[in-house]
């Protein structure tokens, strides 16, 4: 059961999309588990075949808990030295207004979309009778139990995660970052008028699928200055500052109903901006509809949030663990600004660092600042 | 197409965009940021829906006007007449 976040200590397997004897390879999603942040597919990272099953579907298992076993290419069959642990008893579970997903009990065979349909919609698959092949729920048996269901004239806003949970999750997390993290803040206010007038005339000329927004050159650009400044890219592991391999930013995203994730954007630095936008598009989409994937919840190397659109002007993030930075951008407002001799009307932002100070100090903070600024000065090279 | 099938056609692709509130009531004048907590990326994939289901492009600047029901029905009313 891999950690997807700080705040994550168990989930239940829901499903397995494969079975034992199926080959599978690295990027394969084999299963679903339902977390605080909603049902996350699992990926495996060998390419290989699936020996064992370790977990019955329904179960909830610690995180680290073996799952299954995957024989690589010549390698021995793998077999535990040990039994592997038992499942943690699961704690009592709080009232739920629409279930989504069964949590235990008896085998519910439902077809991926047919079960991100019914977490859409609020269905409790556990409670159709299938019509599908085997007795499998299918989208129609989903969406005409929807149809069928009686709507409440003010029905609460359906989500595609529990959000008691996920406030539950985000609320370990941010005390955990608050009594561990010693944070500092820097902020700087960056001339973004090169950017966004570069994104006008950039979007002038393209057709709406291919636009881009602002938050690409942004996030390309602190991944560059990130490269520039290693020290706050990576985690703070058993005492000590790990640098990462890889820039991964996460980009949060705010859910309607309340919460919030952040998926990673693997290997940002090296992405250039129209594949960004095509990727943010895209866990963007899937974050809406509770189909994230679990290295996009685990890869994360430091987390951007932006809060432009909703007017604030400076954001102090509270820092994610084990991560030792976060960069918050504020809303874009016009100022006087001095350009070319003279006071002119530019568009800024207020951008801020919340860093760990166990790992580093100020001056590489404001380093990395300073190179933020610089690159968003010219963003058609970015 | 006429009035009622781009209706259906934007709260269709609304509930592409949004899944979560599919079958929520829509105040027609009510802009869907403060309505729904669009967002940028939210928009532009609603935009980027109405694009593919009518070939239409949207210019940039145009845009604003598709920002709620009523204003993204009258866009593509007076676009597709």
């Amino acid at each position: 059961m891999p950690s997807l976040g700080a705040d994550m200590d168990d989930g239940v397997l829901i499903e397995w999309l494969k079975h034992p004897g199926d080959a599978v390879r690295r990027g394969d999603i084999i299963a679903v588990v339902e977390t605080q942040k909603g049902a996350i597919e699992i990926e495996v990272f060998e390419d290989g075949k699936l020996t064992e099953l370790t977990v019955r579907e329904g179960e909830r298992v610690p995180v680290g808990a073996v799952l299954a076993f995957i024989d690589g290419p010549g390698a021995e069959p793998a077999k535990p030295a040990e039994p592997p642990p038992a499942p943690a008893p699961a704690p009592p579970e709080p009232p739920r207004a629409a279930p989504v997903a069964p949590r235990v009990g008896r085998r519910v065979r439902i077809s991926p979309v047919a079960r991100r349909r019914a977490a859409a919609l609020g269905v409790d698959a556990s409670g159709l009778t299938g019509s599908g092949p085997g007795g499998a729920i299918t989208l129609a048996d989903v969406e005409a139990a929807a149809s069928a269901a009686p709507k409440p004239a003010a029905a609460p806003r359906r989500t595609a995660f529990d959000p008691g949970e996920m406030r539950r999750a985000i609320a370990a997390a941010m005390e955990r970052s608050k009594r561990e993290i010693p944070h500092f803040y820097l902020a700087a206010t960056v001339d973004m008028s090169n950017t966004l007038d570069w994104i006008e005339r950039e979007n002038a000329a393209r057709p709406v699928p291919e636009r881009l927004l602002v938050i690409a050159p942004v996030l390309k650009a602190v991944a560059l200055a990130l490269r520039a400044t290693p020290d706050l890219n990576g985690h703070w592991v058993d005492g000590a500052f790990r640098p990462a391999e890889s820039i991964n930013l996460g980009n949060a995203v705010s859910l309607r109903g309340g919460g919030l994730v952040a998926p990673a954007i693997r290997d940002t630095d090296k992405r250039d901006l129209d594949d960004l936008m095509r990727t943010l598009r895209d866990v963007v989409a899937r974050a809406r509809k509770g189909a994230l994937r679990s290295s996009e919840l685990s890869d994360s190397t430091v987390t951007v949030t932006s809060l432009g659109d909703d007017g604030a002007e400076v954001v102090c993030p509270v820092i994610y663990p084990p991560q030792v930075a976060m960069i918050g951008f504020g809303a874009t407002v016009e100022r006087p600004w001095p350009a070319d001799g003279a006071l002119a009307l530019r568009r800024v932002q207020t951008v801020t660092l919340a860093a760990d100070h166990r790992v580093v100090d100020g001056r590489r903070g404001s380093r990395f600042l300073k190179t933020l600024n610089d690159l968003l000065q010219e963003p058609e090279k970015l | 197409m006429t009035r009622d099938e781009i209706t259906e056609l934007v709260r269709r692709t609304l509930a592409d965009v949004a899944p979560d509130i599919e079958g929520e009531p829509i105040d027609p004048d009510a802009l869907f940021r403060d309505q729904f907590e669009f967002d940028s990326m939210d928009f532009l994939n609603f935009l980027t829906g109405l694009h593919e289901a009518t070939g239409l492009d949207i210019p940039e600047a145009e845009a604003p006007q598709l920002a709620s029901l009523n204003g993204a029905v009258e866009y593509l009313s007076s676009r597709l007449s």
